[in-house]
């Protein structure tokens, strides 16, 4: 739904030459209040989005919860209760035990620490490398562009598993940092490829035409214009890559690499609990839960966000984001078919 | 004539009376926000041989009244009334009942051609399976035969041949041909032609409505044709139909709606159109505003709130259609239609518009003026290449091939030709400052080819553009207020003078300070191009280049933006390089004219002379393509209709360029012809800022 200002009075001005005095600077007065720049009306839209605001309040709450909880919890994830092996949730192991007389509650807050920051960095890096390196590409073409395809292509055949299963004695007891970095570091690519396709559009726009003749420098357009109108994508992009990113932990765990024993992570305590689901349910239901509930609230936010920085989206209409969400999965099957030599990759 | 006489049939005897009459037909759709009226009540009819015209701006229910006569209107749609087509009432007829009817009887030609024809057949079998699905007992051979015959009525050249052709190996003039061809297969009693020329060039569009004529004198149809564009119908149509808002404010013969107009829309609308036969520069009426919501229209006259005679009256009741000037013929929906009788008044009186006062720099003497950007021999080609993964290059493109043209301060020149002639890449030429292929381009004095980063700089602030598509030129997720501010950022302005400025620009191009805040999917066409223009206006340029800045816009609308660029012009000192296919739009804002074909400017030189005194043929002809919004004076025309279409850029004709569509040439003895075969005409002057690249220049009138 477009809503159409009327013009009634824009005559006036238009029609009487020298009548249209302009505005005096007095008169001005106040002059940041004249206009609301991109950035306050994206914060102001967004704000006024409640399922948004909501979203992000479970995000608070979720790391709140996380680092907080250690302070008053009756256990600690490292305490072991040789009296209590698997027992169901109960008023002192409210999460229940794990076969050894671990306490799950400790357990998840633990790994909940570990798993949001996880989880919300690899997203934002991997996303914002491949909104750069695509549009850079796309936007510069010509050797850049095919320096920059031949690495990501590069990157896709590499089986990224065993590079970091290679590279992990070398960052043995470094901080788990530096293995959110490498996540982020292999999951770009296919996006970054489907952004260069759209950058490749865009770039001809009028509007990007534009803002070239009158000077601007590109990296700006780049900034100004080129990201922000596939802002749908990539913010989706980052919402899945914010949910594929905990679970992907877990493997990487097995190559003795990423979050280690004693030490857990929601990956490694739902991939532990999986075999005994049926068992001992709360082994993985609370993990589970707790993923769940983190990538909904990280949903409804990048909806929000979408929602503000698209000023066509009346908010909250269902049917456009499953649209936006098919059309992504759609780019994304596309573009992983056109990748050269990916069969490596599928393989592995 | 004679394949066409064999063709169709005289139109029998027993069935005069008219071929359509639709009463009080009504249309709504069901929308989000409540039952959208879009045809409210028409009446009207056509009798066989009668062209009747439909007139209105966007939205008014043009197309959905003739779809409903097709029946052709989506499932949603609630029609009541009466269609009848020969005495049988159409409306509540099944779809089989009509579609017997509908491509026999009744076709349609879309603005869209390609729409209309299927890309897998080619164009001869269309036109075949057109003639035997309705029931022609022919063989393939001879429906095959007629079809070729179809196209050659319709002209197209080379028929045997083009038949075999798919859509897409058409150019859109001949496609259009084709569905007038197939339109025409089965002798129908009715063609509705929606908008049948707007996505055409001007020469094109001359041609296509030639091929209707010719269509209806061949089958003796009656035809509608619906339009936007006054001029277009006005040699054309018999009689007039005005629409506003899903209904009929005036009707009556041609002649007597364009002397006489008897309702203040019709008035607006006249006024509206630069005139190419206009002498002295009149203020064009823009008619501000847009057409109402058809969802819960107040009562009265919906065209009040647009309306300068407005009185409290009309929002009392909607005033019916009713005779004026003692004429049964012409009835207006007006109830001050009585003071229009009385006093006659012209469109700017009515509208209150005033001329635009001449700058001070105008009134000094061109040569004593500066130049600000002076282009010449600028040649650029593309490669043609072919192949997905290994390209090879087939071929040269000869967009832009030797150039020149210089445009001094405070004046504007306006370089016209039908679209692919190269306008685009000379301008994004200029635009680029890059390294050219040939010749040299100076901006303010400084050639493009030696800038130093300070030079670039100010001119990338002294040179400002406006583009066509008002709504492709505007970052759609960038609120109005930050795209103004843009080029203000880049040349380092002040966080305090930018915020001063905005709503000082937003004033300027009438819009409000408010507006700032909005995004551009929230306003109209017209506003959108008044944003364009007030972000090329941030950094008070000396040149500003504008590519068909008016002519993604409805009429009225352009008119208020040409108003606008106007009265900057004057204000502001500006100096404009315009570029159009609209001669009428350049006539009236363009003190010089450039007109360009393949690559070259075939004629150059001062707007009245140019235009009262062409001497290229291809001037003489594109203005006489033109048609001019007073149906005396277009029917006493003599139409210079060229024959083809543009010759590819790739392979662009030896000698002179033009020769392949030349009346001139055509008309030479064989002795004289060989120069233009063998030599390119070079620019010669002819009078004092005039001049022409033809060998055999002859006057010509062709207004
Ligand atoms: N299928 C539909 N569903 C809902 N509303 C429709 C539909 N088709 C047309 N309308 C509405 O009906 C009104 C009249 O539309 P119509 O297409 O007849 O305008 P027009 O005069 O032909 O305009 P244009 O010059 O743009 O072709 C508009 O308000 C339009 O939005
Ligand atoms: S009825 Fe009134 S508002 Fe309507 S056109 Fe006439 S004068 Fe204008
Ligand atoms: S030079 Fe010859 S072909 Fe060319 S425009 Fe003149 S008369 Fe026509
Ligand atoms: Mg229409």
């Amino acid at each position: 739904m477009t809503v159409t200002i009327d013009s009634d009075g824009s005559g006036e001005h238009a029609n009487t030459p020298g009548g249209s005095a302009s505005v005096s600077p007095v008169d001005a007065g106040a002059p940041g209040d004249l206009r609301t720049s991109r950035a306050k009306l994206v914060v102001r839209r967004f704000a006024r989005n409640r399922n948004a605001l909501i979203g992000l309040v479970v995000i608070v709450l979720l790391y709140a919860a996380a680092f907080l909880s250690p302070l008053f919890a009756p256990w600690s994830y490292t305490e072991l209760d040789y009296d209590n092996f698997l027992v169901s949730p109960s008023g002192s192991h409210w999460f229940g035990t794990s076969k050894v007389g671990e306490d799950m509650f400790a357990l998840v807050m633990r790994g909940l620490q570990k798993s949001l920051t996880i989880g919300l960095l690899v997203g934002l890096i991997s996303t914002s490398l491949s909104a750069i390196v695509g549009a850079t590409a796309g936007y510069f073409g010509g050797w850049v562009d095919r320096a920059m395809m031949w690495l990501v292509d590069l990157l896709l055949v590499l089986p990224s598993f065993l590079i970091l299963a290679i590279l992990s004695p070398a960052f043995k007891g470094k901080t788990w940092l530096i293995f959110v970095l490498l996540l982020g570091l292999f999951s770009w690519m296919i996006t970054a490829r489907i952004v260069r396709g759209m950058t490749f559009t865009l770039r001809e726009r009028e509007y990007v035409k534009a803002a070239r003749f009158m000077g601007q420098a590109p990296w700006r357009i780049i900034v100004k214009h080129i990201v922000p109108n596939m802002a749908s994508l990539l913010i989706i992009d980052a919402t899945v890559n914010v949910g594929a990113a905990v679970i992907a932990e877990t493997g990487l765990s097995y190559f003795g690499f990423g979050v280690q024993p004693p030490d857990v992570s929601l990956g490694t305590l739902i991939a532990s609990g999986t075999e005994s689901a049926q068992t001992f349910p709360w082994l993985f239901l609370f993990p589970s839960m707790f993923l769940v509930v983190f990538v909904l609230a990280v949903n409804v936010v990048g909806d929000g966000l979408r929602d503000a920085i698209d000023p066509n989206s009346a908010g909250g209409r269902r049917k456009d984001r499953r649209k936006a969400r098919k059309e992504y999965q759609d780019a994304k099957d596309k573009a992983r078919a056109n990748a050269p030599a990916l069969a490596g990759k599928e393989a592995s | 004539m004679t394949a066409a006489q064999t063709m169709f049939d005289e139109q029998a005897p027993s069935e005069n009376g008219p071929v359509l009459r639709v009463s009080d037909l009504t249309v709504s759709f069901p929308s989000e926000s409540g039952r959208v009226q879009a045809v409210r009540g028409l009446n009207y009819e056509v009798s066989a041989g009668e062209v009747l015209g439909i007139v209105g701006e966007s939205g008014s229910g043009k197309s959905v009244s003739s779809l409903a006569v097709m029946g052709l209107l989506p499932q949603q749609a609630r029609i009541s009334g009466s269609i009848k087509f020969r005495d049988r009432e159409l409306l509540g007829l099944s779809d089989d009942q009509l579609s017997k009817i509908r491509g026999k009887r009744i076709s349609m030609v879309f603005q869209d051609p390609l729409s209309a024809l299927t890309p897998v057949y080619t164009v001869g079998d269309q036109i075949a399976e057109a003639l035997r699905a309705h029931g022609h007992s022919m063989s393939k051979q001879q429906a095959h035969n007629r079809a070729v015959e179809l196209l050659d009525l319709v002209g197209i050249p080379n028929a045997a041949n083009r038949a075999k052709a798919f859509p897409h190996e058409f150019s859109g003039g001949m496609r259009q041909r084709a569905v007038i061809a197939i339109a025409i297969a089965n002798d129908p009693d009715l063609i509705i032609a929606d908008e049948p020329t707007t996505a055409l060039d001007v020469t094109v569009q001359a041609q296509v409505l030639e091929v209707l004529k010719t269509a209806q004198e061949v089958t003796g149809a009656g035809i509608v044709i619906i339009t936007h564009d006054l001029g277009v119908v006005a040699g054309f149509a018999d009689r007039l139909m005005v629409m506003y808002a899903g209904k009929a404010v005036e009707t009556g013969q041609v002649d007597e709606i364009y002397a006489h107009p008897r309702m203040p829309y019709t008035l607006g609308l006249l006024g509206s159109i630069p005139r190419l036969d206009a002498e002295e520069r009149q203020p064009l009426v823009p008619i501000e505003g847009q057409p109402p919501s058809l969802v819960d229209l107040p009562p009265g006259c919906p065209f009040a709130p647009r309306c300068p005679m407005v009185v409290d009256a009309c929002r009392e009741a909607e005033p019916p259609l009713s005779d004026v000037d003692g004429s049964e013929q012409h009835r207006a929906a007006c109830i001050r239609a009585n003071e229009l009788i009385a006093e006659d008044p012209d469109a700017a009186e009515v509208f209150e518009v005033e001329a635009v006062e001449e700058a001070a720099i105008a009134k000094v003497p061109r040569e004593q003026r500066p130049i600000v950007l002076s282009v010449n021999e600028l040649v650029k080609h593309f490669p043609l290449t072919k192949g997905a993964v290994f390209k090879r290059r087939v071929g040269t493109v000869h967009a832009v091939d030797g150039v020149s043209f210089d445009i001094r301060a405070g004046e504007t020149l306006g370089l016209v030709g039908e679209s692919g002639c190269g306008k685009t890449t000379t301008l994004m030429e200029i635009l680029g400052l890059d390294t050219l292929m040939g010749g040299d381009i100076a901006i303010l004095g400084n050639l493009t080819t030696s800038l130093t980063k300070q030079s670039r700089r100010e001119i990338r602030r002294d040179m400002q553009v406006v583009f066509q598509d008002p709504m492709a030129s505007l970052d759609p997720r960038m609120p109005i207020g930050d795209v103004l501010a843009e080029p203000m950022q880049v040349h380092g302005y002040s966080k305090q003078k930018i915020a001063s400025r905005i709503p000082e620009l937003l004033d300027l191009v009438g819009l409000r300070a408010e507006h700032a805040e909005r995004y551009p999917a929230e306003f109209s066409g017209g506003q959108r191009q008044r944003i364009g223009i007030a972000r090329a206006l941030a950094l008070e340029p000396k040149l500003i280049v504008l590519d068909e800045p008016v002519s993604a816009l409805d009429v009225s609308i352009q008119a208020g933006v040409i108003n606008l660029l106007d009265e900057l012009k004057a204000k502001l000192e500006l100096a404009y390089l315009f570029v159009a296919h609209d001669l009428s739009v350049v006539r009236h804002i363009a003190d010089r004219v450039a007109v360009m074909y393949l690559g070259k400017i075939v004629e150059i030189g001062e707007v009245d002379g140019v235009f009262g005194d062409a001497k290229h043929p291809y001037t003489q002809a594109l203005l006489s393509a033109i048609p001019i919004p007073d149906p005396v004076a277009e029917r006493s025309r003599e139409r210079i209709i060229l024959t083809g279409d543009l010759p590819s850029p790739a392979n662009p004709p030896r000698g002179c360029r033009f020769h392949t569509r030349c009346f001139t040439f055509a008309a030479l003895p064989e002795d004289k012809r060989q120069r233009c075969l063998d030599e390119e005409p070079v620019l010669a002057a002819h009078g004092d800022d005039q001049q022409a690249a033809c060998h055999f220049p002859r006057a010509r009138a062709v207004l």
